[in-house]
């Protein structure tokens, strides 16, 4: 028979461990930064005067006041009904006279499409707060990111996410998203 | 009356502590892998706004971070309760957003600058006049890849 081998103190390693792991909880983070995702304009080349006309159809005005309250195309609204406007004015199912004007498009795997030409402008005060900023931008992105899926779902049959890049690509051309900021009026009054 | 037996020679013998390290080192391991490193100190106060079509940033070397708030209780004293642009570890002014962008880009991969991202950190009760400022010196340092950080969750209730 084998002598038997006298154990191995290993009671310190787990202080060792121990150590170390409470220096990885310290010392890192558990959440990964998630954000609304947005692209700025470049700033405007010196002396290019911006002098594109749109007609007042094709473009969804969205003020918010230094009230944080929001008008769209003039009337007043509250954000929970936003999304839903938006969404019209996006996909102008009905082809209303008083929302956006489409123009047919080739686009690959679609074909010859209609093509929005609404653009949405957000403008607000300087004293407008972030909060309600932000709100209203997730809203106006969850109406395209709802037009888009529809309209995934109607063309290929599946979810938006499960299309391939290029199917995806051709969604978004159909959908294109376009949110332009105004430079920032300051009604409100002071900073 | 029944009498119970003593096995052995009495005493409860040592419960083996062999495999404590083992457990100890796969939760070690499980928080090396799941966390980050906690790169800067935060010095502003910030609740973060919730929205719901919010991305992961999954890169952390692409992402450069622009925290706006006031300062926490601690620093108001110093300065003042007005929010306050942080950049890294200390408060920065709005002109210095440009030297800071341009040298996070340095910073890069050649490859991978086109790619980078802004991360903004801002409290949901600042007003909007000092985020238009940042958002215009991002604008001129041709930083346009900006996300707003939020907590996910709805934002209407």
């Amino acid at each position: 028979m084998a002598r038997k081998v006298s154990e191995l103190n290993a009671s310190s390693v787990a202080d060792i461990a121990f150590l170390l792991l409470i220096f990885f909880l310290v010392a890192t983070t558990m959440d990964v930064d998630s954000g609304l995702s947005r692209k700025l304009s470049p700033m405007p080349e010196p002396g290019a005067e911006n002098n594109q006309m749109t007609k007042e159809r094709n473009v969804f005005v969205v003020l918010i006041n230094q009230y944080d309250r929001i008008l769209v195309d003039g009337v007043e609204m509250d954000v929970h009904n936003l999304r839903k406007e938006a969404k019209e004015f996006i996909a102008n199912p009905h082809n209303k006279a008083n929302l956006p004007e489409k123009t047919l498009k080739h686009i690959d795997y679609l074909g010859d499409v209609m093509v929005s030409k609404g653009i949405i402008s957000l403008m607000n005060d300087r004293a407008t707060s972030y909060g309600i900023y932000l709100k209203v931008q997730n809203e106006l992105v969850a109406a395209y990111n709802e037009v888009r899926e529809e309209a995934a779902l109607r063309r290929f049959g599946k979810h938006y996410n499960e299309l391939i890049k290029e199917k995806q690509d051709a969604i978004k051309k159909l959908h294109p998203q376009i949110i332009s900021e105004a430079e920032p009026k300051n009604i409100g009054g002071k900073k | 009356m029944a009498k119970f037996e003593r096995k052995g020679k009495g005493g409860i013998p040592a419960i083996s502590t062999a495999s404590l390290p083992d457990i100890i080192f796969m939760l070690l391991f499980f928080f090396m892998v799941t966390t980050t490193m906690r790169e800067t100190t935060i010095n502003v106060q910030q609740r973060l706004p919730k929205a719901t079509e919010v991305k992961k940033l999954e890169r952390k070397s692409l992402v450069s971070s622009i925290s706006i708030g006031s300062p926490k209780i601690a620093l108001q004293a110093t300065y003042g309760s007005e929010p306050r642009i942080q950049l890294n570890d200390a408060f920065a002014k709005v002109e210095d957003i440009r030297d800071y962008i341009t040298a996070e880009r340095e910073n890069m991969d050649e490859k991978e600058r086109p790619l980078m991202t802004v991360a903004l950190k801002i409290d949901e009760k600042t007003k909007m006049g000092i985020v238009v400022d940042v958002k215009q010196e991002l604008r001129k340092a041709s930083a346009l890849k900006i996300s707003y950080i939020s907590r996910k969750g709805t934002s209407i209730d």
